[in-house]
């Protein structure tokens, strides 16, 4: 398989969230939340601008259902 | 020949267009005599042989995502650590009776099969994942017996998989032979790197497994003679509905869709619509249907695939808001409760469709239902959201006109037959 540098990514393991909604309060440019308090991330992908700020709500995360993956 | 599987699923037909693994004749190839007088040994091949032979025979998998054998055998391999292998016959599928057609009538080619794989990864440990509905008892014995023939050089485990729609999904399957629960996972690292209790786990379909033990013996390019170029080979199908003899269908990948429906007897009314691949699946017209072949190149262009081979048949009379009613349902039901948006959304969405089917609904009900279509498709650890929308999405489609039909206050129901089986669980 053909491995590429890609742009990081914002990845939801959704067996571990359970909508606590930190990831919508420290990174609003990307993460909204949904009517039952999951989040919307509609563009996943992490500008180098937000690296700093998806980092934080990353590791913020008080289930650690946030990766940041390069696939 | 029904009481064989169970209530839900009819088996009238056992017949093969073109017959990889039903041939020479349908009957059972159970005892270890019968199997062995039909096919022989397995040859004495190595790693490398099989391996070669998953990627000249382009065998795929026939679990329903059809990605090629000779991958996951490369991806195990590449893995740290010893490897497990598992045949996976979980079938949760109600509509589907494949898998539990191979598990009795030809177990033998099945763990020939899984043998084969095993060698492939150098896996030290073996397993039989089988849908609830079989007897574990009758595949131990099996096993015993080809144990005393010295058939085996791995010792395999049977495992009886739960009856849920979701357990045969590769990352549920290996949490339930770990020993936690067969519920999927979020899916990195990938099974075939750290699966069954983290070892480098392949989890293959049980039919591929045949298909490979029948390789094995007769060589890629015999595999090849069926199929298409670009894909290869046969597949089972369980072809059920408003057919004359519903059953078990063997036939090359590409057959049209038509000569499929003949095969089990033909229509029994005017055909209206047909689902194919189950019930995470598509739905076709009956326009489409009448020229469709059965291949994921053919079927890519209408959204769908063979998937795990189901083929429902819906005739006129029935109505197909009441049908996809009741098995969206099943599916909110089934959802393993895990991820939010399916948890919280496919209940919603039955209950609008619900709304709809049975009491003419309106616009809004409709309009919601698209709504929180688009908030759960793809929030998921598995694909048990995303399929279940498929299968919605095309189906509201599918019965566009019915649609209208029942926000005016009406259905054109007038048979009281079910057509898509929903095995209630809980």
């Amino acid at each position: 398989m053909k491995t590429t540098k890609a742009e990081p990514r914002i990845v939801v393991d959704w067996t571990a969230c359970d909508g606590r909604g930190l990831c919508a309060e420290l990174l609003p440019e990307m993460v909204s939340r949904d009517e039952w308090g999951f989040p919307l991330i509609p563009e996943p992908t992490v500008p180098a601008s937000l690296r700093d700020h998806a980092d934080r709500a990353i590791a913020a995360c008080p289930r650690l259902a946030l990766r940041l993956v390069r696939t | 020949m029904t009481t064989l599987f169970d209530e839900h699923v009819r088996i009238d037909a056992e017949v093969a267009a073109q017959g990889a693994l039903m041939g020479p004749s349908p009957a059972s190839q159970r005892e270890l005599q019968a199997h062995l007088l039909a096919h022989g040994a397995v040859p004495a091949v190595d790693a490398r042989t099989v391996l070669r032979l998953a990627i000249d025979s382009g065998l795929t998998g026939h679990g329903g995502a059809g990605f090629p054998l000779h991958r996951k055998l490369e991806a195990v391999n590449a893995a740290r650590g010893r490897a497990i292998v598992v045949a996976n016959g979980a079938e949760g599928e109600p509509a589907s009776a494949k898998d539990r057609w191979l598990l009795a009538r030809r177990p033998h080619l099945v763990l020939d099969g899984l043998q084969l794989v095993a060698r492939a990864t150098n896996a030290t440990d073996a397993y039989l994942y089988a849908n609830h509905r079989v007897d574990v008892a009758v595949l131990t014995d099996l096993l015993a017996e080809r144990r005393r023939a010295r058939l085996d050089r791995v010792s395999v485990t049977v495992v009886a998989a739960p009856d849920t729609f979701i357990s045969g999904e590769e990352t549920a399957v290996v949490g339930h032979i770990s020993g936690t629960a067969a519920l999927p996972r979020f899916k990195s690292p990938r099974v075939t790197e750290r699966g069954v209790r983290g070892r480098p786990t392949l989890v293959s379909n049980v039919e591929t497994l045949a298909l490979l033990a029948l390789i094995a013996r007769r060589g890629a390019a015999w595999f090849r003679s069926a199929g298409t170029p670009d894909a290869p080979g046969t597949m089972l199908l369980t072809v059920g509905g408003a057919v004359r003899a519903p059953g078990i269908v063997e036939t090359g990948h590409g057959t049209p869709l038509a000569d499929v429906l003949a095969l089990a007897g033909g229509p029994l009314t005017q055909l209206q619509a047909v689902l194919l691949g189950g019930y995470h699946g598509t739905w076709l017209t009956a326009g489409e249907a009448a020229t469709a072949k059965l291949s994921r190149s053919d079927l890519a262009p209408l959204g769908a695939s063979p998937g795990a081979g189901v083929v429902v048949a819906m005739g006129h009379g029935t109505c197909g808001l009441v049908e996809m009613s009741r098995v969206m349902s099943y599916l909110a039901e089934e959802s393993a409760g895990q991820c939010g948006p399916c948890l919280n959304g496919l209940p919603r969405i039955a209950t609008q469709l619900k709304s709809v089917a049975f009491t003419g609904g309106n616009q809004q009900a409709v309009a919601e239902m698209r709504r929180l279509a688009g908030l759960v498709v793809g929030r998921g650890a598995c694909h048990h959201p995303d399929g279940s929308m498929r299968f919605l999405g095309s189906g509201l489609r599918v019965f566009a006109a019915e649609v209208e039909l029942h926000l005016a206050g009406r259905c054109s129901r007038t048979s009281g037959d079910v057509v898509l089986p929903t095995a209630v669980t809980r």
